[in-house]
């Protein structure tokens, strides 16, 4: 079992050691050849989604990575992760993998002064902590799309197919359980 | 400042991590910036080549300019106030900037005390050119540093300078022993707490970014495999032949920053690059500002 991290811009490195801390091997995708190793999983980080989207397209990566996803690769998505995965924004023309049927406002909550903490139930966990950093939220979601989680009436977190995808940070906290989920739901460890 | 907020901040900074933040005067070179890749843009009146070259005062830009560019871009914005004027910063906040650099590429507001960053509730980065520094930022507050460099001169040499005294100094706190920290903390002018966490961390409480002087591909290359956690690029690009072109083969060079193959193909067709001035040749050194 080995999962990919997305390591073109941002908070990627804090995953790779989650998953060192779980267990599982990771690797980097910096570049095309990256994707010609065999991975079980992906994780696309949060950092900034249009920095990272320039960089999938201008690296050659989207394409072969937007079949992967397609293909039903598992996928864990944060904050700009799940920017990259949304069929749509309602705030903004670019997309990008439009692999996930739902509609995400960018910059939700505003700019820096915006982010917030808070603990939410998530699924089937309880009081999960949760950060929220310049974050965006799901507007709306087609019906066969789960929803997890809610801050403030506001979707925060969803599941569709092998598609984990959220718009919280929990790379950011010590609970470990979304990372577990991930691991062990989706990619069946 | 709450501690949450505080996480908050150095958080965002974590987000910043291997991307480029170039410094724009306007909303279309802001847009050129995004485009290309850049994880935020510095919003500044004047690239710190221009202000090197008009001297005089030089101070925090004009809100309605820096308002342009945060409604132009969907990245984070930043912008410099002076060392130590806290009601410029406090006129950042009020504008809800993203992110104050409390800089030396303006003319300090006061020689003696920067300002109390805890008072914040937003993020603060600074330049530092070594480990005491950077230390005595962090206990102001500030949740980023940057190394000083030497801005809008093209030459990275004070980057590269500050980037290796504090690794170096890094790696002398880690490998003492825990008994002589206390006389450490003195010797930087730091609290113990601090320098407690290096020791045990072997790096910064917060991300370290490069910053002055970065002018091409290679030299962002330069600094990340230097142990720089992303790259600020100020005049570099704007003061180029081809500024879209530049800041994208910058963003994919610290993204791949040990791909020397990538990198070589990237500085290709660049165009001119700043013209730069050697350190010898510089009347002030925008560096001695703030310790």
């Amino acid at each position: 079992m080995k999962i990919a991290v997305l390591a073109l811009q941002g908070a990627f490195y804090e995953h790779e050691m989650i998953l060192t801390e779980l267990g599982a091997d990771y690797m980097e995708l910096r570049k095309k050849e990256d994707l010609s190793d065999s991975f079980d999983g992906l994780i696309l980080p949060g950092g900034e989604s249009t920095a990272q989207g320039k960089l999938l397209k201008e690296l050659g990566m989207f394409e072969p990575l937007q079949e992967k996803i397609r293909g039903g690769l598992p996928v864990l998505a944060t904050c700009a992760g799940l920017i990259l995965l949304a069929e749509k924004s309602c705030n903004d023309e670019r997309a990008w993998f439009q692999t996930l049927p739902v509609t995400v406002r960018r910059n939700a909550y505003g700019r820096q002064l915006g982010s917030f903490h808070a603990v939410q139930d998530f699924g089937s966990l309880s009081a999960v902590p949760m950060t929220f950093i310049r974050a965006p939220y799901i507007e709306s979601v087609r019906k066969d799309v789960e929803i997890l989680a809610k801050v403030d009436g506001n979707i925060v977190g969803v599941r569709y197919q092998n598609q984990l995808a959220i718009s919280f940070h929990p790379e950011l906290d010590s609970d470990r359980r979304i990372h577990r989920m991930f691991l062990k739901d989706i990619c069946n460890t | 400042m709450s501690e949450e907020r505080y996480q908050l901040n150095k958080q965002l900074a974590q987000m910043l991590k291997g991307g480029v933040i170039m410094d724009v005067t306007t909303p279309e070179q802001a847009r050129i910036a995004e485009a290309a890749g850049a994880c935020a843009v510095m919003a500044l009146e004047r690239i710190p080549a221009d202000i090197r070259a008009a001297g005089g005062v030089s101070r925090m830009s004009d809100p309605k300019m820096i308002r342009g560019i945060q409604e132009a871009v969907s990245i984070p914005v930043m912008a410099k106030c002076r060392i130590g004027h806290f009601v410029e910063a406090q006129l950042l906040e009020a504008i809800e900037i993203d992110y104050i650099d409390e800089s030396e590429v303006l003319s300090p507001a006061d020689d003696v005390y920067h300002i109390d960053k805890t008072k914040f509730k937003v993020p603060f980065v600074c330049g530092a050119r070594d480990l005491g520094e950077a230390l005595r930022r962090i206990s102001e507050g500030a949740s980023m540093i940057r190394t000083k460099g030497e801005p809008g001169t093209g030459d990275v040499v004070q980057a590269v300078r500050h980037m290796r005294k504090m690794n170096q100094e890094i790696a002398k706190v880690t490998s003492m022993r825990e008994d002589e920290l206390y006389e450490e903390a003195k010797e930087l002018r730091v609290p113990y707490e601090l320098v407690k966490y290096v020791h045990e961390n072997g790096k910064l409480p917060v991300v370290n970014f490069a910053a002055g002087g970065v002018a091409t591909p290679a030299d962002a290359a330069l600094m990340m495999q230097l142990g720089a956690e992303g790259v600020f690029v100020g005049s570099g690009i704007f003061k180029s032949g081809d500024p879209a072109k530049r800041a994208s083969a910058i963003v994919q060079a610290v993204t791949n920053y040990t791909d020397a193959k990538l990198i070589a193909s990237l500085s290709e067709d660049l165009g001119e690059a700043m013209v730069g001035i050697n350190e010898q040749e510089i009347q002030l050194l925008m560096a001695e500002r703030g310790k």
